[in-house]
């Protein structure tokens, strides 16, 4: 769908975030981009994103795919939301921003809440939802438009572990279900291990791939949590982790 | 805030009340010097008309004054924000005008502008607008950059990131500029008729304030100091009570 060729950047500090970066995303994927802090995962998110331009190499989108606006999705660290408007209004946003009303909205988007476990919050100020909830709406936000290319940048860092996994698990059905392309990056071995389809394992400052890794985890597993393939999948993935750590 | 700590403050001011008209009662201080606040009530309500007349050309002045400031706060916060050249230009020339103290410019008005009253709001103008100017340029300014990049990956215009990201997040900013410019547009104001009052100018209280210092009424003058400060007081409390209620309607805390 997508693929980043020779691509570099650096700060006007000197610090070089990444060089050298070759990766290609395929429409459908899953692909998760691991690795330490600090080695360049989220400005390499920013680069797909185009809302960073690589200073060597490119981005080339496919014939056909590349994304006009709204067609990209990002979710952020923190879920940044507006303050001042409800759940709705705020899951609303894309589509006001592309000309849409909201009455006419409003059942895609209480559908998209209820789908990811706010029904009844609807009408909610983000002040009056907990840190998993508005996480929640922020996903919902960079879902509604339905975007060919989700971007997540550590989304789930700041939750605690159980609503964590709650929010994985709910991530990975809806994405099964709606289908989409999806780029996450996350330093979690095991966030990684249980979304992606494809692991990318980063080198720290300055941000390179070290390798790539295919999931062997069956689609179908009941729980991939405890499926055998997961933790080999985790030894595997901290093996090359470590093997681009330096001693 | 327990219930001890909210009434320190009432308790506190009763008690330095009863000490002092106690000191001024037993050493026997003619009230040319230091009134008691009896004393001062007696000349506030004896002299109720002119004061309260008083008063209401200065909170005219004050009220207009706040009213300038809050749009020409916001006219130059916004060219400020729109553009880096117009940032460059008027920056300095806001704290040039912040810097100088209006005791010394207003003369000047004075003599420029003809008419009385809208000198004193030009005055006092002056003083207030800063706050707003400057709270409201650092509110453009603090929008939460992934929610500029979440508009600009949908297409937004500038017009829409303006209208439906930028104003509404520096609003609590320009609110709590607008409390500030409120204080300071009644303590422009009261400047700007100090100044005007030694003119000839002579409606507000700053002129009852000097009237009553050049006659030794000084009860009088404690008078019109008191109406004063409560009108500050009120100005900053309702200025409060409208920021709180706004914030609490449109984001339902505080």
């Amino acid at each position: 769908m997508l693929r980043l060729t020779g691509a570099g950047r650096h700060f006007d500090n000197g610090t070089i975030a990444l060089a050298d970066i070759d990766l290609r995303i395929e429409a459908g994927e899953f692909v998760a981009l691991l690795g330490p802090s600090g080695c360049g995962k989220s400005t390499l998110l920013r680069l797909l994103a185009g809302l960073d331009i690589p200073d060597s190499g490119a981005l080339a989108w496919d014939a056909r795919a590349a994304p006009s606006p709204g067609e990209i999705g990002f979710v952020f660290q923190d879920a940044t939301l507006l303050p001042w408007a409800s759940a709705a209004r705020n899951v609303f946003l894309p589509l006001r921003l592309a000309g849409h009303g909201f009455a006419s909205s409003l059942p895609e988007i209480n559908s998209l809440l209820d789908r990811l476990g706010l029904g009844g919050f609807e009408g909610a100020k983000p002040a009056f939802l907990s840190g998993g909830m508005k996480m929640r709406v922020a996903i919902a936000r960079a879902m509604i438009r339905r975007p060919r290319l989700l971007l997540m940048d550590e989304p789930f860092a700041a939750l605690d572990e159980f609503t964590r996994h709650r929010l994985q698990a709910d991530l990975r059905a809806l994405w099964r279900e709606q289908g989409g392309t999806v780029v996450f990056v996350t330093h979690s071995i095991y966030e990684a291990a249980y979304l992606a389809s494809r692991i990318v394992v980063m080198t720290p400052r300055p941000g390179r791939i070290a390798t790539e890794i295919t999931s062997t985890i069956s689609s179908e597993a009941d729980d991939r949590r405890i499926d055998p393939a997961y933790f080999a999948l985790v030894s595997e993935v901290t093996d090359a982790l470590h093997a681009v750590m330096p001693a | 805030m327990n219930a001890a700590e909210r009434f320190a403050p009432i308790a506190f001011g009763i008690i330095a009340l009863l000490l002092w008209q106690g000191a001024v009662s037993v050493l026997h201080v003619p009230p040319y010097i230091l009134p008691g606040p009896i004393g001062i009530m007696h000349a506030l309500w004896a002299d109720r008309l002119s004061l309260l007349v008083a008063l209401a050309a200065t909170l005219s002045i004050t009220l207009a004054a706040l009213i300038a400031a809050v749009l020409l706060g916001m006219i130059l916060a916004l060219a400020m924000a729109s553009s880096r050249l117009a940032r460059a230009a008027i920056q300095p020339w806001a704290v040039v005008l912040q810097v100088t103290p209006v005791v010394a410019i207003a003369p000047l008005i004075i003599i420029w502008v003809n008419q009385e009253f809208a000198a004193l709001v030009a005055c006092a103008t002056i003083v207030a607008f800063f706050p707003v100017l400057s709270n409201t340029a650092a509110g453009l300014a603090a929008t939460p950059p992934a929610l500029l990049d979440l508009f600009r990956l949908n297409g937004a215009s500038r017009w829409q990131i303006l209208l439906l990201l930028r104003l509404p997040s520096a609003l609590p900013f320009f609110l709590a500029g607008v409390r500030v410019a409120g204080t300071l547009a009644l303590v422009g104001a009261v400047v700007a008729e100090f100044v005007a009052s030694s003119g000839g100018f002579a409606s507000g209280l700053a002129g009852r304030i000097l009237e009553s210092g050049y006659r030794l009424e000084i009860p009088r003058m404690f008078a019109a100091l008191t109406l004063l400060a409560v009108a500050g007081i009120a100005i900053y409390a309702v200025l409060g009570v409208c920021e709180r209620l706004i914030l609490r309607r449109l984001e339902g805390t505080s």
